[in-house]
Formats: structure tokens, sequence, C-alpha cells
């Protein structure tokens, strides 16, 4: 967009309004930090005098709600310098991408909804004391009195705090539809307009009180939903905040940090190992091997050389890799599948949620109800007076209020109990549609297992073997070399003593001993068959390579979740992009019978409509970008945190912790969940039975309308309280 | 009945002004963090003034 001839004159304009911008954000930067292990008072202060005297720091603030650190400070201060500085006086820290975060910064929406409630609650309480005062017998010229102060805090009041509910009702009347909010509208309307015509007509009952406590019932539910909701969004943006956009580039011979939003095709780019790849590329320079496993589930790590295109999402293992730049932002292929997620239906959108449901059925019931009240009194009686009361009772008393409540606070109990076990509910009816899962589909790489692999034959090696092996594996950051040196150091092993040992990136590692060239590698490097079993060769001499066997450590409460899914009688499947034998070892070791080797993407997501189609509710559990697709097509779905920031996107709750087994457990709270939503109803339900036909017979005052909508609210909420436990 | 021109006055003048201070509350931003607020009150460093420059 800065090069050409502009299209428009005012375009000019924007490119010094940019400069202006950045040079303002170059005279303070505003950095932020993640501070997982603040706790207590002690440990604000000493972050924050410990920041604070930081040359170039200008201002820090902790946050313990948020277990986070805002910083002012001059543009030179980075923050990794502040993460050093706080990890030298004992706190963990890890940066956090402010442009991420900014986003929640205000609530905007939050801070809204609690306004009106607020004046809501304000004014209902006041209106109550004079509806309380006219119940109890004031009379005449009082009781008019009364009449009129409420209907003059009530009129301004409804018109501030009832905004989110006519906006609502409005909008669903325009595309033609019916929602809960039309009722609600309708009702509060109704009851306004009627108590003020008996107002001017000093009529005996008003129903102000009712509209208001109405409105705040309705909002407070409004507003339950709504923090869930954001402490949800919030969590989630701070695991996506926490992968910050940043790349070494490497330009006439300097390296250079930019982030990676700036990168040109072209750019030559430095990932060290341990990096993963941000762009599509090719290898330039260096030799390494690549995991791949976030894209295709290959547990296997792939050789890498100069001119081998590599993906963004795969990562660097062994040697330091400089690689041009050949697709950057949404060219990458990274990109263009979480694409490809956003087109596919999701379950998601094809759910109807219980509330929904119920308003369906509720609305045009309760109109018709109080239309039928309203002619047969006005052709019994005759007065339009009397049968618009009696219309406007039915619809109070019928109001949704305890259906407001009881949704929302069904669920903000439920997502609190799970996020203590670490269970992030991004979406809203994720609870609703877990309750109905019968199919659990597991992802093997990343998933069930840590993708970090672990030594399996170590008995079946020879004890001098092993002590050459864990002596050359010594110093490597490859995941095999490491698997090799906790296992040598578990059973006590004395490494041998080495010389010369030195990496070669991309086959394994070389040293002498005692005269010998010993050798720890790729199959191919040593001479030896690769066999289908995850392995690294060991060559001593001439003598034959002897092979070290590995397969993936399975992450904690892997096992459990299964057995306990399988217990509670779900069919339990496993659909990996990994080998056959890989798969089929690791299904026998948890005990799944169903299971899917060698699947592409596109199987996958394949597969779990197929279920779909058969009547299954399938509930997926997948990290990488392969898994994408079928997160997105299954009922619902789960990731880890550590899965691939589009695979988190995609799925509707996220596990915090590194632990499975939690999976099991939310199923079941999903499913008390849902039963007392249920419950929540029939309590509605039950307490519309009694009243409305004492509303239609024209018994209903005031009072019993105020009695029966606070009885059902309290009730309802109580009812989700016993969640908590 | 006179006493009730004095009243209720009082009663929505009080109401309203627990409505007003709580939006004060609400605009300035302490809501943000109630834990660490909860906590800074134990600490020594007294931040009840802003700081000098």
């Amino acid at each position: 967009m800065s090069t050409g001839i502009s299209a428009c004159p005012a375009c000019s304009a924007a490119p010094a309004a940019e400069d202006l911008a950045e040079r303002a954000a170059q005279k303070d930067a505003r950095l932020a930090l993640s501070l997982p292990t603040i706790h207590c008072a002690a440990c604000i202060s000493a972050v924050e005098r410990r920041l604070a005297a930081e040359p170039g720091v200008k201002s820090a603030r902790v946050n313990l709600t948020l277990k986070r650190a805002t910083i002012e400070a001059e543009n030179d201060v980075t923050a990794r310098q502040l993460v050093e500085v706080l990890e030298g006086i004992g706190y963990e820290a890890h940066e956090l991408d402010a442009g991420t975060l900014s986003a929640t910064e205000t609530d905007r929406a939050g801070r809204e909804l609690l306004m009106r409630l607020a004046v809501a609650g304000f004014a209902s309480m006041n209106v109550m004391l004079l509806s309380v005062s006219v119940w109890s017998g004031a009379e005449d010229a009082t009781r008019d009195m009364f009449h009129w102060i409420s209907a003059a805090i009530t009129l301004p009041t409804i018109a501030f705090s009832g905004q989110p509910f006519f906006r609502s009702a409005w909008g669903a009347l325009k595309a033609g539809r019916l929602n809960m909010d039309v009722p609600i509208v309708l009702a509060i309307v109704l009851a306004l307009v009627t108590s003020l015509w008996e107002t001017t007509l000093s009529g005996e009952h008003a129903y102000f009180d009712a509209a208001l406590t109405l409105t705040f019932f309705l909002l407070a539910g409004r507003y339950l939903d709504h923090r869930t909701r954001a402490i949800a969004r919030s969590a989630a943006e701070e695991l996506a905040a926490l992968e910050v956009p940043r790349v070494t580039i490497v330009q006439d011979g300097e390296e250079r940090e930019i982030a990676t939003a700036k990168l040109v095709i072209g750019d030559v780019i430095l990932v060290r190992p341990g990096g993963r790849m941000p762009v599509d590329g090719e290898i330039v320079e260096g030799r390494s091997e690549l995991d791949r496993s976030l894209l295709t589930g290959e547990s296997l790590p792939v050789f890498a050389d100069v001119g081998q295109a590599v993906s963004a999402g795969e990562v660097n293992l062994t040697g330091p890799l400089k690689i041009r730049a050949t697709a950057v932002g949404e060219e990458t292929s990274l990109h263009r599948m979480a694409d490809l997620v956003a087109i596919a239906e999701s379950g998601r959108s094809k759910y109807t949620s219980l509330a929904d449901a119920a308003a369906k059925l509720y609305a045009p019931g309760v109109h018709i109800l109080s239309v039928l009240a309203f002619l047969g009194w006005y052709f019994y009686s005759g007065d339009l007076r009397v049968a618009l009361n009696i219309a406007a009772a039915v619809l109070i008393i019928t109001c949704p209020c305890a259906l407001g409540l009881a949704v929302p606070a069904v669920t903000t109990a439920a997502s609190g109990k799970l996020f203590r076990k670490g269970m992030l509910i991004k979406h809203e009816t994720a609870m609703e549609r877990l309750a109905q899962v019968d199919t659990v589909v597991f992802d093997k790489t990343g998933t069930l297992t840590e993708g970090t692999p672990e030594l399996t034959n170590f008995d079946g090696v020879k004890p001098d073997d092993m002590a050459l092996a864990t002596a050359l594996a010594e110093g490597s950051s490859h995941p095999l070399s490491r698997a090799i040196w906790a296992a040598g150091k578990a059973a006590g092993v004395q490494p041998a003593r080495l010389e010369n040992l030195r990496e070669v990136p991309g086959y394994g590692a070389e040293a002498e001993y005692k005269g010998a060239t010993v050798r720890l590698g790729r199959a191919a490097w040593v001479g030896a068959e690769a066999g289908a079993v995850t392995s690294t060769w060991l060559k001593r001499g001439e003598a034959a390579p002897v092979a070290l066997e590995f397969t993936d450590s399975l992450r904690a409460g892997a096992e459990e979740a299964v057995s306990a899914l399988k217990a509670a009688g779900k069919d339990v499947i496993l659909m990996s992009g990994d080998t056959r034998l890989a798969v089929e070892a690791m299904a026998k070791r948890l005990g799944i019978e169903t299971w899917v080797a060698e699947a592409l993407p596109s199987e996958k997501a394949a597969r779990i409509v197929e279920l779909e189609a058969e009547g299954h509710k399938v509930l997926m559990v997948g990290d990488g970008l392969n898994d994408t697709a079928a997160l997105t097509a299954a009922h619902v779905s789960i990731s880890p945190a550590s899965a691939l920031d589009a695979a988190r996107v995609a799925s509707d709750i996220v596990l915090l912790g590194g632990n499975l087994a939690p999976i099991a457990e939310a199923t079941l709270t999903a499913q008390s969940a849902v039963r007392r939503i249920k419950e929540n109803f029939q309590i509605a339900t039950v307490y519309n039975i009694i009243a409305v036909p004492l509303a239609i017979a024209g018994f209903a005052t005031p009072l019993i309308a105020a009695l029966a909508m606070s009885s059902s609210s309290i009730t309802v909420s109580l009812n989700a309280m016993r969640l908590r436990g | 009945m006179n006493i009730l021109s004095y009243l209720i006055p009082i009663s929505l003048v009080l109401g309203g002004a627990g409505l007003a201070f709580f939006f004060y509350t609400l605009r300035t931003n302490q809501y943000d963090d109630p834990e660490g607020d909860a906590r800074r009150i134990l600490s020594d460093e007294y931040d009840d003034k802003p700081k000098q420059d």
C-alpha cells in the first residue's frame, strides 16, 4: 500500500500518521510480563521494587489477579532483560506480547453491563420500598403519590438499563425471529403502560417494581454470562500472547530481531535449535533435523539439508539453520490450513443451545396465553382496562426471570469448577455439547504423548555400550539424545571418557574412544538398516551397530483419562498421522481397540463427519495443525495448552495443565450441569403452573408477582450453586 | 404524613450517593485487581499519593 500512486488523496497522510505513531511508540515502550508464581504482598513489592530499580524503567505495576506485570520503560529496555532480572530474585517470568493483550485490557462491554445492573439495582430497591408501603396499606392520595414517584424513578431507569434487551429483541424481530428477549421486552413495556394508566386513574395496582426487578435479575444473568466468557477469553489471549512473534534475521552479515509481521519474502532468517519456523522457506545454510509432528503427526524427526523446503510450524532440532522466506504472513501453508478450518462446517454452529430451544417453546406460548387472557376478559367484561391489566399480569408472572438466570447461573458455576481443575471453557455452548458426547477421538503425537521420546530397550543394551551412548548424548539438545542421557542418569550409568566429542548437525554425535571412532546417530550414517520403530544407532569402531529404540512418553493422566472414558461407556478412538506400528503400539498400551494410522488431515475430518452422520456425538482431542479441521468438524473439541495456536483457536476447550485426566471428569461435570439447567427450567415451569391460573383468573396482585419472581430466581440460583462443591 | 416529604427525598439522595460512588470506583479501574489490592494494604510502602518524579 505504500508504493504506487494513491487512489485517494487522503491516503498520503496515512504514512505520516503511522510515522508519528511509531515515534510515540519509540519514546515509551509498554512491556507485559507473565508471573505465574507470584502469590503474596511480599511478592508484589519485591517485583515492583526490583523492576523500578532497573535503569530505563519508568514505572512497574503488578496485577496479582492476572499474575501479570505491566512496565512502562524507555525504548531500549527489552523484556528479555527484565525476565532475567526477575529470575535473578527468584520469580519465574515470561514475556507477553503486548499487542495481543491490548485487545482485552478494558472490558468495555462488561463495564457497561455492570453500570446498567447497578442503576437497575438502585432503582428497584427504592421502588420496592415505596411498593411495600402501598402493599401494607397506603391509600388514596398517599398511594397515588407513591405510584407517581415510582413511575418517575422507573421510566428513566428502564430506558437506560433495558437497552440490551430492547436492542436484542429489535434485532430478532427485524430478522423475523422470536428470541427470549421479545417476551421480556413486551412484558416490561406492557407493565409500564398499564401501570402508568392505572396511576393516572388512581388505580390500586401498579407493576413498576415488577418491571424493575425483572430487569435487574435478567441483567444479573447477562452479566454472569458475560463475565464467564470474558475470563475465558482473557486466559486464552494470555496463552496466545506467550508466543511472542519475533524472529532473528540476518542482514548484511548482521543479526537483528524484528517482529514476524514485518518479514518480507527473501529475508534470511536464523532459526536456532529448538526454535519454530516462523514462515515457509528454503534452507540456505546449515544441516539439521526437523520435528514435523505439529503439522503431520509423525513422531520421527526428518533430516534437513540445504535446498530443502520448510513449512511454518516445524521445529528445528539439532543445528542452526538459515532459511530464506518464500511465503510470509497469510501466504504460509500454516495459515492456509488454518483458513480451511474456517470454511469447514463446524459442529458448534449446528447446535441449538438449551436456552434457545426453551425460548422457541416459551415465547409463542406466553404470547398466545396473554392474548387469550386479554380477549377472554374483554369479551366477558367489556372493560378494556381490566383486560389489559390481566394480560400484563400474565406476561409479568410468566416472565422468564428464572429462565434468564437458569442457564448463566449454572454455566458460571460449572465453568468456575472446571477452570480450577485446569480447563478453560472457551465457547458458550461447549458445556452443553460436551454433555452429549458418546465417542472420543484422540490424536497421538503431542496429545496422548508429550512429544518427548523415552528409551525402551535399555535392558537389551550392554552396560558398556550404554556408558558410551550416555557420554555421546551428553550436552546435545536432540530429543533422542536427551532421552538416552535421562535413561542413563536414572540407571546410574557412568558415562565413558571420550575424546574429541563433536556433534554433526543432522546426523548425530561422533568421538574417539580408546583409539576407535564411536558414533551415535542416524541409521544411514552408521551403516545400519532403518527400522520402523523410532531408533538411533551406536557404532563402535568396526563392530555392528547397536539399535537404541524409543517410544513416545505418555502425557500425564493419559491412561486415567482413557480408562475413565471407557468406564463411562464412551467409544475411544485413536487417530494419528504417524506410522501404523507406532499407532498400534500406542493403542495397545492404552487399551484402545479402534485406531487409524497414517491419516491425512482431511481424512481425520472426513472420518469424524462420518461418525457424526452415523449419529455419534464426537469429542475430538488434538493439538496439531493436522488436527484443526477435525477439531472444527467434531461436536466439541479440546486441545492442550501446548498445542499450536491454530488448534487452540479451533477448539472449544483448552487444557491449561499438562494433565489429561480432567477430560473424563469434565464430561461428568458437563452432564450434571445440563441436568441442573433442565431442573431449573422445570422449577420455572412449576412456578408458572401455580401462578398463571391465578393471573388469568384475575387474582394476581403486584405482591404475588414480586413474590413469584424473586422466589423462583433465588431457587434457580441456589440450585445452580449445588454444582460448585 | 408530612414526615414523608423529608424521608423520601433523603432515601433517594442516599441511594443516589451510593450509586454515584459505585460509578466512581468503576471508572477509576478499582475492580481490575481485587486480589492484589487486598494484599497491598499489608505492604509498608504507601502508594496513596502520586509518585514524585
